[in-house]
């Protein structure tokens, strides 16, 4: 092009493509463009909140009237709201993951990522910590909103809490990279499944109850799961003040085959896709 | 023994593009049919045909979007199937079957792609970019704002952004006026001189064909049927522009050799 070597910027000075220092970079432009999306619109900002306030809100009401009444088990802890928060952990986690995923769909711009020099895994990255930022700006007024409204303070749950978010986080990703794979495979036709999945979790996860009341024949189901573990030590926390670090361990073990899981699940239908060519009709 | 190697990889390595025997099969369509070619540096190649042909399959195996079901595509000497990301860095495309994401500006997008293929001097090369490809008015402006002709210098400037020495382009000029059109082959026509680069290009429009290839690919149900320069399709069919070439082409015609046919008597049908 004209003046091409005479002017600053005229020769693009190229970074070493491989290594981890290149990983970080490339998840690091990508982090970007989400932010440069959010930013670009204050309703998905003011979105991010709105749903898990209503949320807490309506449950945090709910819990001071029958705080109110009769339930001698609800007037104990804050049992209701904790389980709500935490829940929402999962689920907005999650969706922030898929979301973020479909959204390069939605924009056409999965072809343009997957012939750079992006690799899957640092793709993958990029929307896992993305999904934490997401969950950070959608949680933190939330859980304020609920110390000052209700007077639960989610930080009475100390150094659990940490490991509950850690917990909750790694599947919420787990789950995300199930529904982006199936969702590059089979396009945005099964976009459903995204804000689907982690619903199926809901009952069987004991959110608002313990594994006991389950039958015994969906008991060993519920515990297959990592969310299980979590709400259980959730309520041995608030219930009686133990902590119960035998359902952290059980949790940090599922996620891990669940992450595994998903991870290798998410490059099959990404190679399933290339073979399909389903690649190059992916868009709105 | 190792030397012969070595020396054998190295000129693979020089060779942009190497295509051996490629096959795409979708069900019981045969997209790209046991086509080889192999594109030599610094060479401008148009791959030609009509709707089907195989010419964005064929682009989008040399990309590594598309599994090729049998054969092999090599890039720089590296196996696209397998080690696609060695060489990645130095190529680039555009095609109007993706986008930018829209909602972001044009100067967020250049920046991000510039971060993604690891472009050192980001900020200077985006503006650089921008001026020569008159985008600077709009590099603050969102990217789904703007004109299709914008657009498209948009994805242009995404595609240059890390001086690619290979440019593989999906019909580069569709949907544009004849003027953004003219104005596009010519900034890329300056590119490929300056660069040095290769690049392979598809497209439906001959004149443009005419004016940046070196070289022609002519397509038809996923075959090669010709590969030459377009002055000697031209000749050979004895015809007078490459759309009347490309016609006798889809349409069956064999060159004159082939047919005994006189020239004359071609160009009047």
């Amino acid at each position: 092009m004209s003046g091409f070597s005479s002017q600053s910027g005229a020769v693009a000075v190229l970074l070493p493509p491989s290594g981890l220092r290149a990983s970080l970079r490339r998840i690091g432009a990508l982090v970007r463009r989400y932010m440069y999306l959010l930013r670009s619109s204050g309703i998905r900002l003011v979105e991010l909140i709105y749903w898990p306030f209503l949320q807490m809100l309506t449950w945090g009401f709910l819990q001071k009237y029958l705080a109110g009444t009769s339930s001698p088990l609800v007037q104990a802890a804050g049992v209701l709201i904790g389980a709500v928060l935490l829940w929402d952990i999962l689920f907005r986690s999650k969706i922030g993951f898929s979301t973020t995923f479909i959204e390069e769909m939605w924009s056409r711009n999965l072809g343009n990522l997957l012939t750079s020099p992006l690799r899957p895994f640092e793709l993958v990255a990029a929307l896992s910590v993305w999904s934490v930022i997401r969950l950070a700006v959608s949680m933190i007024p939330v859980a304020v909103a609920a110390y000052f409204i209700f007077g639960f303070n989610l930080l009475d749950l100390g150094l659990a809490l940490v490991a509950f978010f850690a917990l909750l986080v790694l599947t919420s990703w787990s789950l995300g990279l199930l529904s982006a794979g199936v969702i590059l495979r089979y396009g945005l036709g099964a976009e459903e499944l995204a804000w689907s999945l982690a619903f199926i979790l809901l009952p069987l996860s004991c959110v608002y109850y313990p594994v006991s009341v389950l039958p015994d024949w969906l008991k060993p189901i519920a515990l297959a799961l990592p969310p299980t573990h979590v709400f259980e030590g959730m309520r041995s926390i608030l219930l009686h003040g133990v902590f119960d670090v035998t359902q952290l361990w059980w949790a940090l073990g599922l996620n891990a085959v669940y992450l595994t899981v998903g991870y290798l699940a998410f490059r099959w239908f990404l190679q399933s896709a290339r073979i399909h060519g389903t690649l190059l009709q992916l868009g709105e | 023994m190792d030397e012969r190697a070595t020396t054998s990889q190295d000129l693979a390595e020089t060779i942009p593009v190497a295509v051996k025997d490629l096959t795409k099969v979708y069900g019981n369509v045969t997209a790209v049919n046991h086509i080889t070619f192999a594109l030599k540096p610094r060479s401008v190649v148009a791959l030609l045909g009509g709707n089907g042909a195989g010419k964005t399959t064929t682009i989008a195996m040399l990309l590594g979007l598309v599994v090729p079901t049998s054969g092999e595509v090599r890039v720089f000497g590296a196996d696209m199937g397998r080690n696609r990301y060695q060489v990645a860095q130095r190529l680039n495309f555009q095609s109007p079957y993706v986008d930018l994401p829209m909602r972001l500006t044009v100067r967020q997008n250049l920046t991000v792609y510039a971060g993604l293929y690891g472009v050192a001097n980001a900020g200077e090369r985006v503006a650089f970019i921008a001026e020569d490809l008159q985008l600077t008015a709009l590099l603050d402006r969102a990217t789904g704002k703007l004109s299709a002709g914008q657009k498209t210098r948009v994805g242009l400037a995404k595609a240059l952004l890390n001086a690619p020495e290979l440019l593989l382009l999906d019909e580069p000029t569709a949907s544009l006026d004849p003027d953004t059109a003219d104005w596009v082959r010519r900034k890329l026509k300056e590119y490929a001189e300056a660069r040095h680069a290769t690049i392979l290009f598809a497209s439906h429009n001959m004149a443009e064909v005419e004016r940046l290839a070196d070289r022609v690919i002519l397509l038809d149900a996923g075959r090669i049927l010709e590969d030459e320069t377009p002055a000697v399709l031209i000749e050979a069919y004895g015809r007078e522009t490459l759309e009347e070439v490309f016609l006798d082409v889809v349409r069956g015609r064999a060159r004159l050799a082939e047919e005994g046919d006189a020239p004359e008597a071609r160009k009047a049908s």
